[in-house]
């Protein structure tokens, strides 16, 4: 990128910089520790200058926004045409309470819905079931049947609105039931845009929300993304995630490699099944974690972009579309503390910044209450200002990827590519991710890096401001959003009075119908569909497919 | 200490669950107990499953004994997973595998460390194995990894020992380096729903050719539940076997002779380690040791002399 | 031969996340301890019944889910349905700090919040074991 001349005499000029003024200023003043490493354990240099990334070919490597590698961003314009949308992940309780905070953020600016789901709802489960039993509604909405999500979208456009739930094992039957209520309402399935999580191989390697064992898991997703391709084309069928990856305690060269791993996992099983790459891929969707180190997770967005261009022009994309990654982004949850709880606004907002610097399409500000309990509607309400003032008031969205260019943050993109790509080389040796994943191998690379965090916390080593440092004696005195715990026996309740409205031979036969389908091979969403539209619950759908699939069960890894 | 011992052979979990705990903290005081507790043992079949890690023992032991509840048999499981010799903790984790007997009232898991036991099985072992014998259960399963020496010393305190490897060339070296080979009575091959299966049955069936040792191999998918049946089968037979040959009896008189003598050097280090005179004593010694003066095997016995005395 | 502390690490009810779980799990054999990790989705019963057979002197509950209530009680309740007084109940997670009294007088003998440090979780094991 750099003539060979001026480099030359840069070199020279390092040279005598570090012999002579670094030299004197680490006499004067020694630096602060003996080596700055990145949450990767990437080492930081004092200084980056041209002679880092004297091998970058800027058109090659960097490239312009929109353009292939897609370094510096998928669109041409990013920001300057649309910001990235306002999407906060909410749901507690029952349909109707969730109901009533989607509507309060979408009126404080929310330009994009996200629903979580309660643990009953993730694992498939009714809430009238033994399981379920004290975790209604704690952790998210609890829905049991099309009657519950219409009336979670009671009131809401969503023909205009798209809307992401993340939901894993039983994602298929949640997105019929998503696409069920809006017909109800006149809204044809071909105007609905939105996303579902639908991302099994990260259950198996961190969330651990996984149902059926990985092949029929992977058969089901492979299904939604055909039925999205031909008739619900706005939606992504998937959104493949390293979030959890990295709450699970991944670094952030982990989070990368791993994320796309089992992306490529997703786009060949779908080659398999003989599906066109060119029709499938602009569908795919990405979820990333956006944690401390500030330029770290900067670089890491943009070396996902590159990575994911190039693989997929390996895998034999074509069209231009195919080769974006579209992902949305959540500041880390892991990150949060208990201990003043009131300084993680600052800390969401850094991690914010780093998102939008790297590009994001769509982003969740963390409430500053998380460490203790669901956002409360002015945590919340916070969080969701946090990117209005990023968004209108830094100007950091006046130009494209504004640190495109920084010594620094080329040269540490360009490592964490090299570092997930000897991550690549691993997974292939082991033949493949879902051989490592039987092996244990994600899941122990995950857990030695959280031991090796903690330890490194414990020492000190690593600071968290409050907990290992600048610790004093508190009250905390933040309001706590309390789950109504009536909640739970009125949603049973509700359950009980649905089932026996319901025309109970209509329920008996589509379940039987999908049953004698997912022991072959068709699409199941069609049969699923007509489960969920003839009222048929949750529960008793999965169960079905529990029966057929069997259940997983997963190795102990330390 | 009776008082236990009775409850226990009544089958009561608690008072069964303190009992090992005493014999793996080498209480002395186990002795009243065990005066009760081994009259009435012998009845139980021992079999011990052993294996390099993560060829699917627990898994296995699991549908062994889901399969023994409903042939109405009560089952009595002891995984024996390695200490840390480092730091003397132990991440005790074979339960996970057995979530589904967690509720059955027959079924009685125990995890124990070897607690830097460095050949064999602890004592402790021998003496929960006695117990939940005691305490009714017809079926006892030891669980152990073979790494090594030590747990090839599984067979000593079992009466049917089977070796479960899968399919893959690395897990057969490693289990032939452990010397895991010789000690079959059964071979399991796991995971045999996956690729090389047939070859690695194959491989056993010619190494057994070479020792002309035959012992049954059995095909399992564990994780399918497929194969147990066929196991059992082949467990049962081989028990059989051992009462018609009277070699039933003779294998319990060596897990009975080595019972003794680990109780015997249990106590006999916990003398020298814990007991305030003889660790002075012992410590003075190894001074001399160190400072040239006198060389272990004479200052060996100087201990053994006082220890008789 | 001494004796161990033994402590049961459990994940009650349908909660994934076992990071923290297994981080203590870790810590707390690195100090010698030994630890019976029971997987996730385990029901207060089975909790008990594995504390029980295992003799444990500690059980640890993690949650993040919000479902420390009423799973936490639920244990204590039942370990004392079963005559067992002896041992040290503790918990950690998602709890909000206003939870922690009540769960302390539901019988729950202390809880640790995110950020707590390992050795405090270990130190106030030695100090408080019951038997």
């Amino acid at each position: 990128m750099y003539d060979r001349k001026e480099l030359e005499s840069i070199r020279e000029r390092e040279r005598r910089w570090n012999q002579e003024r670094v030299k004197e200023w680490l006499k004067k003043r020694p630096e602060r520790a003996e080596s700055f490493r990145t949450l990767s354990g990437i080492e930081v240099k004092r200084l980056y200058t041209p002679l880092d990334i004297e091998d970058l070919d800027y058109s090659e490597d960097i490239g312009f926004p929109g353009e292939y590698p897609f370094t510096r961003g998928i669109h041409a314009t990013m920001y300057r045409g649309r910001l990235w949308t306002f999407r906060q992940f909410s749901g507690f309780g029952t349909a109707e309470e969730t109901n009533e905070r989607f509507k309060y953020l979408l009126a404080h600016g929310e330009t994009g819905l996200s629903v979580a789901f309660d643990y009953p709802t993730l694992y498939g489960y009714d809430t009238d079931h033994p399981m379920a039993k004290g975790e209604f509604g704690k952790c998210g909405v609890a829905v049991s049947s099309l009657e519950d999500m219409e009336i979670l979208f009671k009131d809401i456009p969503v023909d205009k609105i798209t809307t992401s739930m993340t939901i894993n094992g039983p994602a298929a039957i949640i997105w019929a039931m998503y696409i069920a209520a809006a017909e109800k309402r006149g809204i044809p399935k071909e105007s609905l845009g939105g996303t579902i999580q639908n991302d099994i191989l990260k259950e198996y390697i961190a969330q651990k929300s996984y149902i059926f064992p990985p092949e029929p898991s992977m058969r089901l997703i492979v299904d939604t993304i055909e039925y999205g391709m031909k008739y619900v084309p706005k939606w992504n069928t998937i959104s493949i995630s390293g979030y959890h990856i990295r709450e699970a305690g991944a670094t952030a060269v982990q989070e990368l490699a791993f994320t796309l791993a089992d992306g490529f996992e997703y786009v060949k099983a779908a080659i398999s099944r003989g599906l066109d790459i060119d029709k499938f891929a602009p569908r795919l969707s990405f979820f990333f974690n956006a944690h401390n180190n500030f330029f770290e997770e900067i670089a890491k967005f943009r070396a996902a972009r590159r990575l994911w261009a190039r693989g997929m022009k390996e895998l034999g994309a074509k069209k231009e579309r195919s080769l974006w990654m579209r992902f949305h982004t959540q500041t880390a949850g892991c990150s949060l503390t208990a201990q003043q709880p009131e300084i993680n606004v600052i800390r969401v907002t850094l991690q914010a910044l780093a998102a939008v610097l790297g590009g994001t399409q769509s982003l969740h500000t963390n409430s500053l209450d998380e460490a203790l309990a669901l956002p409360s509607e002015k945590a919340v309400r916070i969080a969701l200002r946090t990117q209005q003032i990023i968004a209108y008031e830094s100007g950091v969205t006046d130009t494209v990827d504004p640190l495109g260019g920084s010594y620094y943050v080329e040269w540490l993109t360009e490592r964490m590519e090299e570092e997930a790509q000897r991550y690549f080389d691993r997974i292939e040796e082991l033949g493949g991710v879902i051989p490592a994943i039987e092996k244990g191998f994600f899941q122990r690379e995950i857990a030695e890096s959280a031991y090796r965090y903690q330890q490194e916390v414990e020492r000190g080593e690593r600071v968290i401001v409050g907990v290992n440092r600048y610790v004093m004696d508190e009250e905390i005195d933040i309001p706590i959003l309390r789950v109504d715990e009536e909640g739970e026996r009125r949603q049973i309740e509700r359950l009980r009075r649905l089932k026996e409205r319901r025309d109970s031979s209509k329920v008996r036969e589509s379940l039987s119908r999908l049953k004698r389908a997912a022991e072959g091979d068709e699409n199941l969403m069609p049969y699923i569909l007509d489960c969920v539209k003839s009222y048929a619950t949750l529960g008793e759908t999965t169960d079905v497919l529990r029966e057929v699939f069997g259940v997983y069960k997963e190795p102990i890894i330390f | 200490m009776r008082e236990l011992a009775e409850r226990a052979l009544r089958g009561d979990r608690r008072a069964i669950a303190r009992l090992i705990s005493l014999a793996e903290s080498g209480s002395e005081s186990l002795k009243e107990a065990m005066e009760i507790i081994h009259p009435r043992a012998g009845r139980a079949h021992v079999i011990g499953v052993t294996g390099v890690m993560g060829v699917g023992k627990s898994t296995l032991i699991c549908e062994m004994a889901l399969k023994y509840r409903e042939m109405g048999k009560s089952v009595g499981i002891v995984a024996v997973d390695p200490t840390s010799p480092f730091t003397g903790g132990a991440l005790l984790g074979d339960r996970v595998r057995m979530n589904p007997l967690a509720s059955d009232g027959e079924v009685f898991i125990r995890s124990m460390g070897t607690r830097g036991k460095l050949g064999g099985l602890s004592g402790a072992v021998y003496d929960a194995v006695e117990i939940l014998d005691a305490s009714g259960k017809d079926i006892i399963i030891v669980e152990t990894v073979g790494v090594g020496q030590a747990e090839v010393d599984v067979i000593r305190i079992a009466d049917t020992t089977v070796v479960v490897l899968v399919p893959g060339l690395g897990d057969f070296i490693q289990t032939i380096k452990a010397g895991l080979m010789e000690i079959a009575d059964i071979f399991v091959v796991n995971k045999s729903d996956r690729p090389g299966a047939d070859s690695t049955v194959n491989e056993l069936k010619s190494m057994m050719e070479i020792s002309e040792k035959m012992v049954p191999v059995v095909c399992t998918s564990a994780t399918e539940g497929e194969g147990v049946d066929e196991l059992l089968v082949e467990v049962e037979n081989h028990f059989q076997m051992l009462k018609d040959t009277g070699e039933l009896e003779r294998r319990r008189r060596r897990r009975y002779e080595t019972e003794l003598v680990e109780i015997v050097m249990g106590r006999l280090k916990k003398m020298i380690y814990d007991e305030g005179r003889f660790r002075e004593s012992v410590g003075e010694l190894v001074r001399r040791i160190t400072d040239g003066e006198l060389d272990p095997h004479s200052a060996a016995e100087e201990v053994l002399a006082g220890l008789l005395r | 031969m001494e004796r161990k502390i033994r402590v049961l690490v459990a994940k009650p009810g349908l909660d994934g996340h076992d990071r923290g779980a297994k981080v203590v799990a870790r810590a707390l054999r690195d100090a010698g301890m030994e630890v019976i990790y029971t997987g996730l989705h385990q029901t207060p019963e089975m909790i008990v019944e594995t504390a029980i057979q295992e003799d444990a002197h500690v059980i640890g509950l993690s949650a993040l889910s919000g479902a420390h209530f009423p799973l936490f009680p639920e244990v204590v309740r039942l370990l004392k349905e079963r005559g067992v007084d002896d041992i040290l109940v503790i918990g950690g997670g998602i709890i909000p700090p206003e939870d922690i009294p009540k769960l302390k007088a539901a019988g729950v003998d202390e809880v640790f919040g995110p950020g707590t440090p390992l050795n405090e979780i270990v130190e106030y094991i030695r100090r408080n074991v019951k038997r």
